[in-house]
């Protein structure tokens, strides 16, 4: 795969994962107010999605569209972060997932706003404003929750050492990231690393969490050599229109 | 409708004081929550905007079924818009059942325990896409014939939550038409789709207004407070007349064969649903009454920690401030 194309699914299937497990507490969250916030991250995220997926399929340039790349690619050519992908399990995971990927994404989008190439930070900068909002709040909600009750603060901590394991690979560039580094479009991950801890340690001090020394980072998704088993599951419900109807226009 | 069958209660203040109410309403006046109002009124218009908020957050269910199944970015960046307006139609209609002295919590513990009914129309299944345009077009479209009308409601709070939310369900009605105009038009299979979500719609959208009311004790003291505004027949054949030709543009074919313009009326005649089955619904036993509150049951249930963390919270960081001061 050329290297914009690559970088760009990476992106964009980074938003559409997460909208998509986002967008799965539809109905169901703990509390009404949490059932719009959650389904206004899964908007903005899904919009992102329609951005970097159509920026990527433009690059491509084969006449595909964002829908196409969405629904009509499998596993293996996903470029989403294996953090993303990881089920919702309950509200505690999900909004510390929220809450890590918002912190790396906001400082990701942060430094593509001054990228080379226009129409990424075209993107970047109508992305930066939801995101640093989605930040917000997640962290605010990961506060709460961590300095809420003994039991609140006991599964935000089971949360944050289980998905842990899964915030290094966001900050490991491969040779496309460093490609793109050197090109002046994308900054180079490894030196978000350091705004990104102390962001973290913040917070998670506020929450009245403990962080894990370990930087041990399970890694595969970035590249698409090894997803999680969770994602195949997601395809199967995400594309089966488009996959059962080829023909069919929606 | 999504508030169905609302019984009046009775009211037992003064003659003289009822009838100074009576007279604000008749003048066109809105009732405000400070105002005076006859008991009956208060507990009435509870139940009544109770149960539209109840609808609002259930009608969440059926469509977020297809949330995770949409087939284009789009469509899935609409359904959850949609969703995400539900939603928020609930929470509007629970500040204005609030202002007349009731908790969001005690309604929620009210559905929940089934004391507390939501409109019949959320038992029944979603089962293909189209059913999510069928969903936008009948079910949306039969709840605006109710909810502009009561726009104009007595009560203040109710009123301009009507406003608020009819704007947004006219938004929802043309995307579902959309939805159904794409499957119409489709594959032979879209169309297929189509076709069985109207045959399966259909009625049950005709029962969201209700059995017949004209002869009811309770709808003739909730018009006269204008908490109802139309007779519940009435807003059926509105619909009808609405929705026959849209069909027709459609390509589709409604499920009745006694469906036909009356040259004398300009309406059309058409077959009632079955009200055994309306009843049966209203009972718990529609196709996914029991799905239906296991869901709600277990959202509340198991958001019981983060609702108890947050406010645990929120009572700590009070406490520190007062200690700081
Ligand atoms: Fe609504
Ligand atoms: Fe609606």
């Amino acid at each position: 795969m050329p290297d914009l194309f690559e970088w760009l699914c990476r992106m964009g299937d980074n938003t559409l994962v997460l909208g998509h497990r986002v967008s799965e507490w539809c109905g169901h969250a703990p509390v009404l107010e949490e059932d719009i916030a959650l389904a206004n991250t899964a908007l903005d995220l899904i919009g992102q999605t329609q951005m970097w997926l159509g920026l990527a399929a433009e690059v491509q340039g084969e006449g595909r569209s964002a829908d196409d790349l969405a629904f009509r690619r499998d596993a293996w050519d996903f470029r989403n972060c294996l953090l993303v992908e990881l089920p919702n399990r309950d509200f505690g995971h999900t909004l510390m997932r929220q809450f890590l990927f918002d912190s790396w994404h906001k400082l990701m989008l942060t430094g593509l706003c001054e990228s080379q190439d226009d129409r990424i930070a075209a993107i970047a900068m109508k992305s930066l404003k939801e995101v640093s909002y989605h930040q917000e709040r997640s962290a605010d909600t990961v506060i709460g929750l961590g300095d809420g009750t003994a039991e609140s603060h006991d599964r935000m901590q089971a949360a944050l050492d289980r998905l842990w394991p899964y915030m290094g690979e966001l900050f490991q560039p491969d040779a496309v990231d460093d490609r793109m580094t050197r090109q002046g479009i994308a900054p180079d991950l490894a030196a978000l690393r350091s705004g990104f801890d102390a962001i973290i340690a913040d917070t998670i001090q506020e929450a009245t969490l403990v962080l894990t020394d370990s930087r041990f980072a399970h890694r595969g998704g970035r590249d698409g050599s090894r997803h999680t088993e969770h994602l195949g599951h997601m395809l199967a419900v995400m594309q089966v229109l488009p996959r059962s109807y080829p023909d069919a226009r929606w | 409708m999504y508030a169905q069958m609302i019984q009046s209660e009775a009211t037992t203040e003064d003659a003289e004081q009822l009838a100074a109410f009576q007279a604000r309403i008749d003048a066109g006046e809105r009732i405000e929550p400070k105002d005076w109002m006859p008991e009956g009124y208060r507990k009435t218009l509870i139940r009544q905007i109770g149960q539209h908020a109840h609808s609002e957050i259930v009608g969440q269910l059926p469509e977020g079924n297809w949330i995770t199944r949409a087939p284009t970015l789009e469509r899935k960046a609409i359904l959850l818009a949609k969703v995400q307006d539900e939603a928020g139609h609930g929470l509007y209609l629970y500040c204005a059942a609030e202002t007349l002295g009731i908790s969001r919590d005690d309604l929620t513990e009210q559905l929940l325990s089934g004391r507390m009914k939501y409109s019949s129309i959320f038992n029944y299944p979603t089962l293909t896409w189209a059913d999510v345009g069928a969903v936008g077009w009948l079910v949306d479209g039969a709840a605006i014939m109710n909810q502009v009308p009561l726009q104009r409601t007595s009560y203040g709070p109710y009123s301009r939550a009507m406003i608020r939310i009819c704007k947004e369900e006219s938004f929802h009605q043309r995307q579902g038409f959309d939805i159904m105009m794409k499957m119409a038009q489709g594959t032979e299979a879209q169309k297929r789709m189509a076709q069985d979500a109207l045959n399966r719609f259909w009625y049950p959208s005709l029962m969201m207004f209700g059995p017949s009311d004209a002869e009811s004790i309770h709808s003739t003291q909730n018009m006269a407070w204008r908490i109802k505004i139309n007779s519940n027949d009435e807003l059926r054949q509105k619909f009808v007349d609405q929705t026959v030709p849209q069909a027709e543009f459609l390509g589709l074919t409604i499920p009745d064969p006694n469906l036909r313009l009356n040259p004398e009326t300009g309406h059309y005649d058409f077959s009632e649903p079955d009200w055994g089955e309306f009843f049966d619904v209203l009972r718990g036993n529609g196709p996914c009454n029991a799905d239906r509150m296991e869901a709600r049951q277990t959202a509340w249930s198991e958001g019981q920690w983060v609702r108890d963390g947050l406010m645990a919270h929120a009572a700590k960081k009070r406490a520190r401030r007062v200690a700081a001061e």
